[in-house]
């Protein structure tokens, strides 16, 4: 009963953010790049509801044109990494033998290092724009997927349904992307929830730390590492667009949830990506 | 069980060779010539010439490689640039505050998190439970880059209760291990409500209550030390959010560790100081995780035989 309210709860909070994204432009008609110098850190109230910024820039226009940042580059990188993953595991969990072993060694690897600690690193040295975040989120997003369908194919690969399908001349491709992937497609899809709350954060983490968007993009944690300096005058600067990713964060977190016990999902180990 | 953390060992070498050889690539992996890129346009030749000859850049390939390797196994990660000195002793210099953040994170962390996640379980759906549960969502959906700054903003600058930041004494360290701990705590909490729960309805439960044993023994020694499994497991792969955290928290709270080395260094293009600070942390990382592994069979041995 509750795990069902969780969904409904996700899935409306997803909703509402999309559309706050989406309709950024008739709710904050400024725009998020308009300056006003002789309004800088000006309050929340009147016609600037969420105050100003440290440029005078409408804080709600960037808070709304941000969540288009965080939720394209959530699900530009999830996306990949799903994809990626997916075909990797299920290769690697129906070859078996030395293609398994080397891509269960690779895997290991980039799963010994804190999964920010390699993004930063690979954002650093390609230089901060939002195609290098989505790609280092996925250079290491890939694994979780990869070993949930490499376990799940390999789990099934010896049941009689396959072994039938076999007999009736289905060729690898087609056994594996119409009878094993399917089954696994619960867990996949659990994972891939919790990943795109993952990757909201580390892409505010990467922007907190100036290696994810350039300015003046409106991401989120850009805005707060902006606003930092002046919490004490403009505490808004912070407040607001922190609420933004934390809001994201908890439907994505109530969907997750909520799937997870309505499809009776298990996940081995925690979420990667998850840096705080 | 004597020969098992010895086996985990000889296991672990091939995956820290592996990080060894992903930091090695990382040079590499910069677009165009990292030397022109770590001394900027306007170095004079002589000095590329030299950081050249340093990094081992005018050998071949497979050289560099196995130059890399050995250097690393003795401990040695060349020179830093900006810092002007070995890179090891930088590291040694900065290594010792994180140690002290993360130990002071996750003693907060686990111990708000293991009582509270109990006592969750315990009392199932009372007034205790929800709010443990709404709070240890809270903790999961609080980004720490948010978090420590509004901290900071309500006891440091508003209450004046803590310094603002900087390494000092024991005040120093409250703000930016609770930063840290409320996030890996969230987790905590839920998983240990969790598995207390799944623990509380088996059968070894019920027969420790039926022989007489108090209710606090069967859920404080029958119940809880089974549900430490996976919130043992999962403290291990949490170890390292913790170091990836701490190049957050210590960044926000000018921590003088090795996650704000990692920022500074990546700053200021001192590659060779990067590539030091990420073999580092990728090797306690993996010692972390080992060291979980183990603990993890102590405690349930029927995991210690081998599969």
């Amino acid at each position: 009963m509750t795990s069902r309210l969780g969904v409904v709860a996700g899935v409306a909070g997803l909703i509402v953010i999309a559309l706050a994204g989406a309709a950024a432009p008739w709710l904050a008609p400024a725009g998020p790049y308009t300056p006003d110098l002789g309004a800088r850190l000006g309050a929340p109230g009147g016609a600037h509801l969420f105050g100003q910024d440290t440029l005078g820039r409408d804080v709600l226009a960037r808070v709304l044109y941000g969540t288009r940042i965080s939720l394209g580059v959530a699900t530009a990188a999830v996306g990949l990494s799903l994809a990626a993953g997916t075909v990797l595991g299920c290769v690697a969990g129906y070859a078996g033998g030395w293609v398994d072993e080397a891509l269960t060694r690779v895997i290991d690897v980039l799963l010994a290092f804190p999964g920010l600690l390699l993004a930063i690193a690979l954002a650093a040295v390609r230089g901060p724009s939002l195609p290098n975040v989505v790609l280092a989120l996925s250079v290491l997003g890939w694994t979780g997927y990869a070993r949930l369908a490499r376990a799940a194919v390999m789990s099934l690969r010896e049941r009689e349904f396959v072994a039938a399908a076999r007999a009736l001349g289905a060729r690898p491709v087609r056994i594996v992307s119409r009878h094993l992937l399917p089954l696994a497609g619960p867990v996949l899809l659990v994972q891939a929830t919790f990943g795109m709350a993952g990757a909201m954060v580390a892409e505010g983490s990467l922007s907190f730390l100036g290696v994810g968007a350039p300015p003046p993009l409106p991401s989120w944690g850009a805005m707060i590492d902006e606003g930092r300096p002046f919490l004490l005058v403009a505490p808004h600067l912070v407040v607001f667009p922190g609420l933004a990713l934390a809001l994201a964060v908890l439907a994505l977190q109530l969907l997750g949830d909520g799937l997870r016990d309505l499809l009776d999902v298990r996940l081995d180990g925690a979420g990667r990506m998850t840096p705080s | 069980m004597g020969t098992l953390p010895g086996r985990r060992l000889v296991l672990l070498l091939p995956t820290v060779l592996g990080v060894v050889t992903l930091v090695f690539a990382f040079l590499h992996l910069l677009p165009g010539d990292p030397v022109e890129i770590m001394l900027g346009d306007w170095a004079a030749p002589a000095d590329a010439v030299a950081l050249r000859r340093d990094l081992g850049l005018d050998r071949p390939l497979a050289a560099q490689y196995v130059r890399f390797v050995g250097h690393a196994a003795r401990g040695d990660f060349g020179q830093s640039i900006a810092f002007r000195a070995p890179v090891a002793r930088v590291i040694a210099d900065r290594y010792p505050a994180t140690v002290e953040l993360a130990i002071a994170a996750l003693l907060l962390a686990v111990g708000g998190a293991v009582p509270l996640g109990v006592l969750a379980a315990v009392w199932r759906g009372r007034a205790l439970d929800r709010i443990v549960r709404l709070a240890s969502l809270a903790g999961v959906c609080l980004p720490s880059f948010w978090l420590g700054p509004v901290l900071m903003f309500a006891f440091a600058m508003r209450l004046d209760w803590l310094p603002v930041s900087g390494r000092g004494g024991l005040a120093h360290l409250v703000l930016p291990a609770a930063t840290l701990a409320l996030g890996m705590g969230g987790i905590l909490v839920r998983l240990t409500r969790a598995s207390v729960l799944a623990a509380l309805g088996e059968d070894y439960v019920r027969t420790a209550r039926a022989k007489g044993a108090p209710r606090w023994r069967a859920v404080g020694v029958h119940a809880l030390r089974n549900a430490l499994v996976p919130v043992v497991t999962v403290l291990g792969l949490q170890a390292g959010a913790l170091l990836a955290g701490a190049v957050i928290t210590e960044t926000i709270f000018a921590w003088p560790g090795i996650g704000r080395l990692v920022v500074q260094a990546i700053q200021a293009r001192d590659y060779p100081l990067v590539q030091g600070c990420v073999l580092v942390i990728g090797v306690t990382y993996v010692a972390i995780n080992t060291a979980a592994d183990v603990l993890v069979r102590a405690i349930d041995p029927r995991l210690a035989e081998p599969a």
